[in-house]
């Protein structure tokens, strides 16, 4: 299984820096939508209620790395849609690889993608002035950054994906959001992954939204393997 | 010359029948503005506050910015559809047809100056619905004859990126072009409030003219001082890369 897993990981990643094209995304979109709402958008840090931070680019970071993790998702769809389509996936099913490990293999690649991404955003971050106040917390966000990605298995559209984070509070704090975004952002998972995130990054060494953060992308990273594989052995089944 | 008229008429016909014909390819280009908007107006309204927003709210501040983002999806939408044609061998076809280049080329760009009115329609439809003051029928003339030229650059950008690659996989570079141009403006915050960087890419960026233009009836009066630099700026926008789709597209088999 361990094996099966790690093969199918390494061809994910291998595939992945073949398409550069599917990558690139990724981190072009995110840091182009933080450069443009950072440079646009620094002020807003001055209205009552904004928590208190050293600056907008901050606050902003979780923001990018949870957008770029789930654009992570789009490409990780289209990368399986991609082995549909060429009958890779249907010899795949037929080899004697256990069914869990082709799905398993994409997220264990899904996650090394993910720490990258993550590693980019932080050193975007520290180049252009953020203070990382975390220390060891920090570790803790790229495991929440971590967990998260895997909800690319199942994540696919990609309006949707912007749809789901506007109504989070991973863009602005939940206090200032609008009606009704304030209400979903109350009950959006990402809300709180977004927000265990920043917590290291922008605010420092509170435990307690960092652990929310992590419960929250275990929740999202468990149900979305639980139905990839539903889908997975749904797909079998019509075969 | 009615002859060349047919032809194009032909072609931007082909390309309105894809609306039709492939309703899931065109949907996300129709939503996506729509959803960028509403989204970072439901986000960031509260941005609104600060005084140099001179007490417009967000959604109507930003509606302009999703006008222009549609006709730049919609432009990069048609390099990628002649980049399909191209590496499925119709537009080798097309070539060999006695229609001069150029005649092709305005055809291709006519349907996006068409297909453009679709999302910014229906995101004015949804701004209204959510309480954008009507901007009166000048503004939405004026709005609508700077979308469509902004897609017809934005189009002849995308074409001349599909004439030199000749795959679809350069999508997201033709997206990435309108995209930038569109928000490295004054697309969220007044120029004011924008910083150092953003505000000196801002100044040179001509987007922000044909932004502003398209912005001001939204936000206040339609005044002259304002339309004439957004006029010229889409202008020479389309004459430039009009002129580069016309090279490209002369090249084309040479």
């Amino acid at each position: 299984m361990r094996a099966s897993v790690r093969v199918l990981a390494r061809r994910a990643l291998v595939n992945a820096t073949r398409r550069p094209q599917f990558l690139a995304p990724l981190v072009v979109f995110p840091t182009l939508i933080l450069a443009i709402n950072v440079g646009g958008l620094q002020r807003t840090t001055t209205l009552p209620g904004f928590p208190r931070v050293h600056g907008f680019l901050d606050f902003q970071l979780a923001a990018a790395i949870t957008q770029s993790l789930l654009l992570g998702g789009v490409s990780a769809g289209l990368a399986v849609a991609l082995d549909i389509e060429g009958g890779f996936f249907d010899r795949l099913v037929a080899s004697p690889a256990p069914r869990a490990a082709i799905v398993l293999g994409r997220v264990l690649a899904a996650g090394v993608i993910a720490a990258v991404q993550v590693t980019y955003f932080l050193a975007l971050g520290l180049v252009f002035g953020a203070e990382i106040k975390g220390g060891p917390l920090g570790a803790l966000g790229v495991l929440i950054a971590l967990r998260a990605r895997s909800a690319s298995v199942v994540q696919g559209i990609f309006p949707l994906v912007f749809v789901v984070l506007f109504a989070s509070s991973a863009f602005f704090p939940a206090d200032l959001l609008s009606s009704p975004a304030d209400a979903f952002a109350a009950y959006n998972p990402l809300s709180y992954i977004a927000d265990g995130m920043r917590q290291p990054i922008a605010f420092g060494n509170e435990l307690a939204p960092v652990l929310d953060g992590v419960a929250a992308a275990a929740a999202v990273a468990g149900a979305a393997i639980g139905l990839s594989l539903l889908a997975l052995r749904g797909r079998l089944r019509d075969a | 010359m009615t002859r060349y008229l047919q032809m194009i008429a032909a072609l931007m016909r082909r390309g309105l029948n894809e609306i039709l014909r492939v309703p899931g390819g065109a949907l996300p280009g129709v939503l996506a503005p729509t959803i960028f908007v509403l989204g970072f107006s439901a986000v960031f309204g509260d941005a609104a506050r600060l005084r140099s927003y001179g007490g417009v709210d967000f959604l109507t501040f930003t509606c302009a910015v999703g006008m222009l983002q549609g006709a730049g999806f919609t432009g990069a939408a048609t390099g990628v559809n002649l980049a399909r044609d191209i590496e499925q061998g119709w537009f080798d076809r097309l070539l060999l047809s006695p229609t001069p280049r150029p005649v092709l080329l305005a055809g291709i760009v006519g349907s996006a100056c068409l297909r453009a009115l679709l999302p910014a329609a229906f995101l004015l439809t949804v701004a209204l619905a959510f309480g954008v003051r009507w901007p009166g029928l000048a503004a939405v003339a004026l709005a609508a004859v700077l979308v469509m030229g902004l897609a017809a650059a934005a189009a002849c950008y995308a074409i001349v990126l599909a004439l030199r690659f000749r795959t679809q996989q350069a999508a997201p570079l033709m997206q990435a072009g309108s995209f930038v141009a569109v928000l490295f403006t004054t697309a969220y915050a007044p120029r004011e409030l924008l910083s150092g960087w953003l505000g000196a890419i801002a100044d040179v960026n001509p987007v922000t003219h044909v932004l502003e233009g398209v912005r001001q009836g939204f936000v206040g009066d339609v005044t002259w001082a304002t339309t004439w630099p957004a006029v010229l700026a889409v202008a020479g926008l389309v004459t430039a890369f009009g002129a580069l789709a016309v090279r490209g597209m002369g090249r084309q088999g040479r």
